[in-house]
């Protein structure tokens, strides 16, 4: 397979398994690229892209602008709280009159589930998902796969726990349909109340006891307790949270197992993983955001390769 | 499938010898110069005279990388086939250093256009030289020329040149095919 099988990235959801392979062997070719003393390549340099954060983003912003960057793409930044949407225009309007001054390609983080599917049928641009509410990130996916396979060589075939707060999360979603497409075993681990009810109807594993999980598997990746979307108590205290559910290092000492251990940022510091622990050889936290750069450019080129000029 | 052979085994062999002869007589013992095999058929070229300089001819301490040129083509977007990319292994600098650009066969020298923006993210070479198996001639785009050449041979446009390697294709040979596969 040379070329995607669809023309936007909306979410791991409609990809195949032999897209994301292909995303992962172009992301090897631009892993070195980012290494060489000028990481810079003209592939894009006739394409302009518009990064829409209706969101606050650090580190997603930045990765795609970077990436975009070092493939030469003319990029504009656009962030709603700074913009018309809070006059009251529609997204398809404000994003027809950004695409009015020829753009091609528009990535975009908005607040509500499906807002990159209408985009796509709406409008005449590439579109990348940078996350659409509780429902799918799918780069981030992409990324964390990634970098497990670049860790323990495949991913066919490991056991991968997600831990924490899965009901707001997107990137739990789109984690999981990676890892099933690629033969992972998922395990779904946090408070009872924070795992979607039915979650087992996607195939994984729901696990409450976090020690069980340690053991049982050989990727752990934490996902942040997303107080700023939680309207109810989910759970009676953080230090409650910390005690069943945070991950420290003597509660890895007491397991045999070693597992990997992966989050997507930004970390709460003591809530759902320690100190030691994030900073620890065990964790790929700082690989998962380098790996973050390269991903992204791959996901764009070859986005971009399917817009062909003749 | 109508082809002709332009080298076979034994002449190849020669010309492999040649060429890595010519090389030593420029470059002597390869303290300043590296070799880089272009991706993908290139590296081909590049693997073989790398072992005749360093078993045959015993160049010690020869630099060797590969070079993928897929993100600096001119044809990204232009192409009905999507561009493949392949690995570039290069763990040197090549800053102020002799570099040979070693490629399969040379036909409207995009390739090397796109290789000599793409070697500068390794830093500015002192030289750059070209060494390529088969020289298409009258075929170029550009005014590109090499440095050392195995044969010489005049095709028109609906003919292609095919390099076999032993590793890759299970035979050594050099074939001029009539009609594009």
């Amino acid at each position: 397979m040379t070329e995607l099988s669809v023309d936007h990235l909306l979410g791991i959801k409609d990809l195949q398994k032999e897209d994301i392979e292909l995303i992962f062997k172009t992301a090897d070719q631009f892993k070195e690229v980012i290494n060489r003393p000028i990481k810079k390549v003209p592939s894009l340099r006739d394409i302009t892209i518009a990064n829409v954060f209706f969101e606050n983003s650090t580190r997603t912003k930045l990765s795609f602008e970077l990436a975009e960057k070092r493939l030469s793409a003319d990029v504009v930044n656009f962030s709603a709280s700074s913009s018309s949407v809070s006059k009251g225009e529609t997204l398809v309007d404000t994003i027809n009159n950004i695409l009015a001054m020829k753009v091609d390609m528009v990535v975009m983080r908005h607040p509500h589930p499906g807002a990159c599917h209408l985009l796509a049928q709406k409008v005449d641009a590439k579109i990348v998902n940078a996350g659409d509410g509780a429902h799918e990130h799918p780069t981030q996916a992409l990324l964390d796969t990634y970098s497990i396979r670049e860790k323990l060589g495949k991913i066919k075939g490991k056991k991968v726990a997600i831990v924490g707060d899965i009901l707001h999360s997107r990137v739990a979603l789109s984690n999981i349909y990676a890892l099933q497409k690629l033969g992972a075993e998922v395990t779904l681990c946090g408070p009872k109340t924070l795992i979607p009810q039915h979650a087992e109807s996607l195939g994984v594993k729901v696990d409450l006891d976090f020690d069980r999980v340690i053991q049982n598997n050989d990727v752990l990746n934490m996902l942040r307790v997303q107080n700023e979307r939680m309207n109810l108590d989910y759970f009676p205290s953080n230090r409650d949270y910390v005690f069943q559910y945070g991950l420290t290092q003597d509660r890895l000492n007491k397991s045999q197992n070693k597992p990997l251990i992966m989050h997507p940022g930004p970390i709460n510091r003591g809530v759902e993983i320690s100190s030691d622990v994030a900073d620890s050889s065990d964790a790929i936290i700082l690989n998962q955001v380098e790996n973050g750069v390269a991903v992204r450019m791959s996901v764009l080129y070859l986005l971009a390769s399917k817009m062909n000029i003749v | 499938m109508n082809q002709q052979v332009l080298l076979d085994e034994k002449e190849l062999q020669v010309v492999l010898h040649r060429l890595s002869c010519q090389l030593l007589e420029n470059h002597l013992d390869f303290s300043n110069s590296v070799l880089i095999g272009l991706q993908p058929r290139g590296v081909f070229l590049a693997d073989r005279l790398h072992q005749l300089l360093t078993s045959d001819y015993q160049v010690e301490n020869l630099q060797y990388g590969t070079l993928d040129i897929t993100f600096f083509r001119d044809d990204f977007r232009r192409n009905e086939n999507p561009l493949k990319a392949n690995s570039t292994q290069i763990d040197f600098l090549v800053e102020d250093r002799n570099v040979i650009f070693i490629d399969d066969v040379l036909y409207s020298g995009r390739s090397v256009q796109a290789a000599l923006s793409a070697i500068q993210s390794f830093g500015r070479p002192k030289a750059v030289e070209l060494m390529v198996l088969i020289d298409r001639r009258f075929s170029r785009h550009l005014p590109i020329q090499p440095s050392y050449t195995g044969r010489q041979v005049d095709a028109i446009s609906e003919e292609h040149v095919r390099v076999a390697w032993k590793e890759k294709d299970g035979e050594d040979c050099v074939y001029l095919v009539k009609n594009k596969i």
